[in-house]
């Protein structure tokens, strides 16, 4: 650990307090050169709501998520999970903590199976040493057993059973999207990133993805903040709504609230002049 | 074709996946330890060789194959063991004592080295693993006092349990023993945790990291790893050279090396072995080839004319290696005569994902 570590590390235990929600943004913000691509977005989640974050191309969604996934580093802001500071944390702690994401344009494995890709989801719940795997000990294997169990609770929720062993590259996109979704879930995740899980997909996948993100909200209890377009989708799954643009917040509230906002519909449509 | 029926969870773990395996590769290690009853020295020579080179190939393969982070300096871990084992050995370590000590000491250059990999992609990890290798050669021709320098280094037969390992029988056996040993350790490590972090890096860097895969340690790990296994070939390298000298550990070495997993199928663990065959006999090959030429075409640089046209060959012509060719061949046998052109071919992504770095 070098010295500069140490004293973030130290800063944020003193701030370790700063934060009682169960997931809170604060003052977010960054630049791309010139560009403010989001610029003083704050929100907290409550545990169990879905919470939503709309917004035209290119308002800023995505790359809030790439905030929080520390992708990139903000320019401004904290990011508080847990009363917990992420910022500064390198970016497989996310995982560890227990946030997982989806992304925009699917990021599969895409030369493996279904299952080694939701197999990589259990990395964060591995507990063996390196030496135990170079022999496979019966404590290694009756771990895999227990990933696999794990796995296929996982298959069996989102009705994947077959396609357990088709190598991902092949499959149709709409079950890539839902394959990312699985992963995801694999890592037994307290909250749920989801980019425009509907994007590509046509209605009746769409009706099915809605169906999986209230299961995952009801039956799992896991929190979800998601970016999405299809204001249908928004509107029936949704507890609240963010809406963004040119990286800036102009309207929260429940589904129905920031759709009929004027700021919202002005950036939409455009406005006048 | 066959079917493998799943009904449970164990099945997908298991090494053999079904009562062929064992019967092929129970049969392949009859004959490999039956070899020395009825191989001439000759045969068995290079079955050694093919053995250390095995070892050489699964340790690139780690790293190269599965972890898709390239190297070309895998020649210096191999003088770190060969050199490590050679004096100690002198010192009169005991072999059980010497080799994990060569693993340990190359393993532990791989971690150095593969810190600055956490930072370089492609092409300059290329480069910088290749300065690599020259520092190391060039470390051991003048460090005179501790290496011999370009004068060399005389290694005596390891000495095992009491015993000098001297009849060729005798360290064919060991060379095959290690072979197997850190063949199955791959295997392990490949259905655990760790080897499907590895892949995953491999495969995504970015979606292994959102999978809570901890990048520089993974990277490292792999580099230390693969540069330990080296080491043990290196270890067994110094015992069957007898000779070690700066000028073995080039980079002519390390793209031998190299070649090993291109042409065996880079991410297969039978690629390995096969490429290691593949590089122990084309010398002999092309002897027999010699004869058949017009004298006068045939001079001492047909052989690496005849590898690097391999190697380019195999680049294009079949990137899977022959590993793959065989998965091919074998496809296609057993879909007679329903084997489509293309069945391997990797489908494109509807829509390339935006690369975030
Ligand atoms: N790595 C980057 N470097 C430079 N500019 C970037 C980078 N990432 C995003 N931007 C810019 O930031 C702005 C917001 O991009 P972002 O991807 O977050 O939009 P979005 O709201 O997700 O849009 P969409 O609905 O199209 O997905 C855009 O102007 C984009 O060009
Ligand atoms: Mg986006």
């Amino acid at each position: 650990m070098t010295s500069n570590d140490a004293v973030r590390e130290r800063s944020r235990e003193e701030q370790a307090t700063g934060s009682t929600a169960f997931f809170e943004v604060e003052n977010l913000g960054i630049r791309f050169g010139g560009v403010r691509a989001v610029d003083g977005v704050s929100f907290a989640l409550r545990p169990g709501e879905v919470f939503t974050i709309i917004g035209p191309n290119g308002a800023g969604k995505t790359t809030i998520f790439n905030l929080i996934g520390l992708i990139y580093p903000a320019s401004s802001g904290r990011i508080w999970f847990d009363g917990r500071d992420l910022t500064g944390l390198a970016p497989h702690r996310i995982a560890e903590l227990g946030i997982a994401r989806t992304f925009q344009n699917i990021e599969l494995f895409e030369h493996a199976t279904v299952l080694q890709n939701l197999l990589i989801g259990r990395h964060r719940h591995r507990r063996s040493a390196l030496w135990q795997e170079l022999l496979f000990t019966p404590g290694v294997r009756r771990a895999e057993l227990a990933q696999r169990e794990a796995v296929e609770k996982v298959i069996d929720f989102l009705d994947l059973a077959h396609y357990r062993d088709s190598l991902v590259g092949g499959l149709p996109y709409g079950v890539r999207k839902v394959i990312e979704l699985a992963r995801a879930l694999a890592t037994e995740p307290r909250l749920l990133l989801l980019d425009e899980p509907s994007s590509g997909l046509n209605p009746e996948e769409t009706d099915d993805m809605a169906f999986w993100i209230e299961d995952i909200k009801n039956d799992l209890g896991v929190t979800v903040l998601m970016v999405e377009h299809d204001m249908s989708l928004v509107a029936r799954v949704s507890d609240r709504v963010l809406a963004l643009n040119e990286g800036r917040p102009i309207a929260q509230g429940t589904p129905a609230e920031v759709q009929s906002h004027p700021a919202v519909i002005e950036a939409y449509l455009g406005s006048e002049d | 074709m066959r079917f493998i029926f799943k009904t449970d969870y164990a099945q997908d773990i298991r090494i053999a996946k079904h009562g062929g395996h064992w019967f092929w590769y129970g049969l392949l290690l009859a004959l490999l330890v039956a070899a020395p009853a009825f191989a001439g020295e000759y045969l068995l020579t290079q079955l050694q060789f093919i053995a250390i080179y095995s070892i050489v190939g699964f340790g690139l393969m780690l790293l190269v194959g599965f972890t898709g982070q390239v190297s070309l300096g895998h020649a210096a871990f191999l003088a770190v063991g060969a050199y490590t084992e050679g004096l100690l050995q002198a010192k009169g370590v005991p072999f059980l004592i010497s080799l994990p000590a060569a693993a340990l000491f190359a393993g532990a250059t791989g971690i150095i080295v593969g810190l600055p990999a956490l930072r370089l992609k492609g092409i300059y990890l290329a480069i910088a693993t290749l300065a690599f290798n020259v520092i190391v050669e060039e470390i051991i021709a003048r460090w005179e006092d501790l290496t011999g320098g370009n004068a060399g280094l005389l290694v005596k037969p390891a000495v095992l349990l009491g015993q000098a390992v001297e009849s060729p029988a005798a360290f064919y056996y060991l060379c095959l023993a290690l072979a197997v040993m850190v063949c199955l350790g791959m295997i392990n490590l490949l259905r655990s945790p760790t080897g499907r972090a590895f892949v995953a890096i491999r495969d995504s860097e970015i979606s292994a990291s959102c999978m809570g895969v901890n990048l520089a340690k993974y990277k490292t790990l792999s580099f230390g790893l693969s540069a330990a296994i080296t080491g043990i070939a290196g270890a067994l390298y110094a015992h069957k050279i007898a000779f070690l000298s700066p000028e073995q550990f080039g980079l002519f070495q390390s793209i031998e090396m190299l070649t090993i997993v291109i042409l065996g199928g880079v991410g297969f663990l039978h690629g390995a072995v096969l490429g290691a065959a593949f590089i122990i006999f084309l010398p002999q090959g092309i002897a027999i080839a010699k004869d058949w030429l017009p004298p006068g075409v045939a001079t001492s640089g047909v052989q690496a004319v005849v590898f690097g046209l391999v190697l380019v060959g195999f680049i294009i012509f079949e990137p899977l290696g022959l590993y793959g060719r065989w998965l091919k061949i074998r496809t296609y046998l057993e879909l007679f005569p329903f084997y489509r052109r293309g069945m391997f071919r990797r489908q494109k992504a509807y829509a390339k994902s935006e690369r975030l770095r």
